[in-house]
């Protein structure tokens, strides 16, 4: 077949595949050329061509102040915590469901834990600002129990563990959606031949169940380690002040201050590489893990 | 069917039920009490008296809010953002999975192709360069910001694509000796045997669209061309009153608790409404991922 004669049939999927490639370009690649602004004194004027270059300035900089170690450590710990509370949660939460045999009600109770996945943050937020404020609905009750108002979003002793708490509000219903697919997977006559066997049910929770979901359990740590950056941006843009940027500052969220809002492009763009270097081995790793423990591959 | 029919068991049983209904509603609860505020008179609500009830029922909340033209301009914006840039999505999803699904040698340069979508999916340019540019596009205050940007999301890309993949290869070839062209096999023959992929697909780009707010937040310097969720940010989260594009009068009155509340029911309102559908598809969402070939 010549190449002429290929092209005649296939000269459709070319087509087909240009609009997609030019918005790659153009909202994907071109940014990720845009990178060169960490090394460059970048202005407005002058745009990624002609921005005099520095070389690490903006990174030597940036390694020296306090403030990096301090929203690299919070995202990284909130980040982790995140991922640990989510996964125990969603693997227990799964457990019980499966474990709650009337139809109707496991239904029902789904329904309502993966409600709050699919609102925004800013609706989530505005009912936790609301909730958690200092004359809210928690601190009444609070109050009225003999105890003391609690600042859960104003002090740093708090704002960790309400992020933390919140997110896994909004998360750990939808997370048990995989395992409880991977439940329904466990052949059922293996209960059947243990309990003939005389195991009684938690026996065969422990044996049985738990081993069946074991290699998803597997993927999920896997596949966790690409979001140990991600402590979750527009979570903590909702709830986060002033006043805890000594526990709440991320990596996002500094970048989106000194960036967009006091306009140091290449400060916050040398921030933002660093993330996306670390990020993009991080994920690259998480696939290779997943792959190597868990047989998991996205192509 | 295994019973199990020892006391302890039954005990748990009892527990797991109790535990799983006490989850669900402490789930629930937050927004069950912001729509009691809601629905409430505004001193009651300011005054902290709610709970679960509202305390002097009325829907003057919700009068307010829809009578609200600065609330009204940012609901109208957030729904044209939902429909150009879910069918934006779709379009440009099945177009470029379909080349993507095809073996390297009925698609010449696929393995480029696709390691070109990989790459740009695993390996992010980052907030401030992709600001940037976008801005250097002229794109700031426009639908374009919102819609452009985004336009390929390239996971739903491969999702799509594992999902042309299991599609019988036999009712393609058939069509192709009966000499359909690319373009009919995949009007005919792919799009119809996909749509509960699609049907999926689209679902969440429409919930994606309707909750993003941080690229309104950056793009639109002029707060009159907020999307709904911006526009909610500033009330609920950033009470600024002096924010150019809105009227400090109406930010003002907006701002009211109980009014708050009602904003943000009428935020969550569609994606109830979609709810339903979303729950049976998301299920088939995520089992879509795992075919593969």
């Amino acid at each position: 077949m010549t190449f002429r004669e290929y092209l005649k049939r296939a000269w459709p999927l070319y087509v087909m595949i240009v609009p997609g490639v030019i918005f790659v370009l153009l909202f994907r690649y071109y940014p990720m050329y845009g990178i060169v602004i960490a090394f460059q004194d970048y202005s407005l004027a002058k745009g990624f061509l002609n921005s005099p270059w520095v070389g690490w300035e903006n990174f030597e900089r940036l390694f020296s102040f306090a403030e990096f170690g301090r929203f690299l450590g919070n995202t990284v710990l909130i980040a982790v915590a995140k991922i640990v509370a989510d996964q125990i949660g969603a693997v227990i939460l799964a457990l019980l469901l499966n474990e709650a045999r009337v139809i109707l009600f496991r239904r029902a109770i789904q329904t309502l834990v993966y409600l709050p996945h699919f609102l925004s943050w800013i609706v989530l937020g505005g009912i936790l600002l609301d909730i958690l404020a200092p004359y809210g609905i928690l601190n009444q009750a609070i109050v009225n129990l003999g105890g003391e108002r609690q600042l859960f979003l104003g002090s740093n002793s708090w704002f960790r563990g309400t992020v933390i708490l919140s997110g896994f509000w909004k998360n750990v219903g939808f997370s048990t959606i995989v395992y409880l697919a991977a439940l329904t997977a466990i052949n059922p006559t293996l209960h059947e031949a243990a309990a003939i066997d005389g195991a009684g049910r938690f026996r065969r929770i422990w044996h049985i169940t738990l081993p069946g979901i074991r290699p998803t359990i597997v993927l999920l740590a896997a596949l966790s380690l690409g979001d140990v950056l991600q402590a979750g941006f527009e979570q903590i843009l909702t709830l986060y002040s002033p006043a805890v940027y000594r526990t709440g500052d991320i990596i996002d969220t500094y970048v989106y201050r000194h960036g967009i809002v006091s306009a140091q492009y290449s400060l916050a763009g040398a921030v933002g590489l660093f993330k996306s270097f670390i990020g993009f081995f991080l994920i690259v790793s998480s696939y290779y893990l997943a792959d190597r423990y868990a047989g998991y591959r996205i192509l | 069917m295994i019973r199990d029919r020892g006391w302890f068991s039954r005990l748990f049983d009892s527990f797991n039920y109790v535990f799983l209904a006490l989850f669900a509603l402490l789930c629930l609860a937050p927004m069950a009490h912001i729509f009691a505020v809601s629905l409430s008179g505004r001193a009651p609500a300011t005054a902290g008296f709610v709970s679960f009830w509202p305390i002097d029922f009325t829907l003057e909340n919700y009068q307010e809010v829809m009578g609200s033209r600065t609330f009204l301009r940012s609901f109208f914006i957030s729904v044209a953002r939902v429909l150009t840039g879910t069918s934006l999505n779709m379009v440009l999803i099945i177009l470029t999975a379909y080349p993507l699904s095809k073996t390297p040698r009925v698609f010449k340069g696929r393995t480029i192709f696709i390691w070109f979508f990989v790459f740009a999916m695993l390996f992010d340019g980052g907030l401030i360069p992709t600001f940037l540019v976008v801005r250097g596009l002229g794109l700031l205050n426009t639908l374009g910001a919102l819609i452009l940007p985004n336009a390929v999301p390239i996971f739903s890309v491969i999702l799509m694509m594992n999902f042309f993949r299991s599609v019988p290869r036999e009712l393609e070839e058939s069509a192709v000796i009966d000499g359909a062209s690319h373009w009919r096999v995949l009007w005919h023959i792919y799009i119809p045997l996909s749509l509960p992929a699609i049907a999926t697909l689209t679902l969440f780009a429409a919930v994606n669209h309707w909750n993003a707010w941080f690229d309104g937040l950056i793009y639109m310097t002029d707060a009159a061309n907020y999307p709904m969720q911006t526009f909610l940010r500033t009330i609920v989260v950033e009470l600024d009153l002096t924010n150019v594009g809105i009227d400090p009068r109406d930010l003002q009155r907006l701002s009211d608790r109980a009014i708050r509340g009602a904003q943000i029911i009428v935020a969550t309102v569609p994606i109830l409404v979609v709810y339903p559908f979303l729950q049976r598809y998301f299920i088939s969402g995520i089992k879509l991922g795992a075919v593969k070939e």
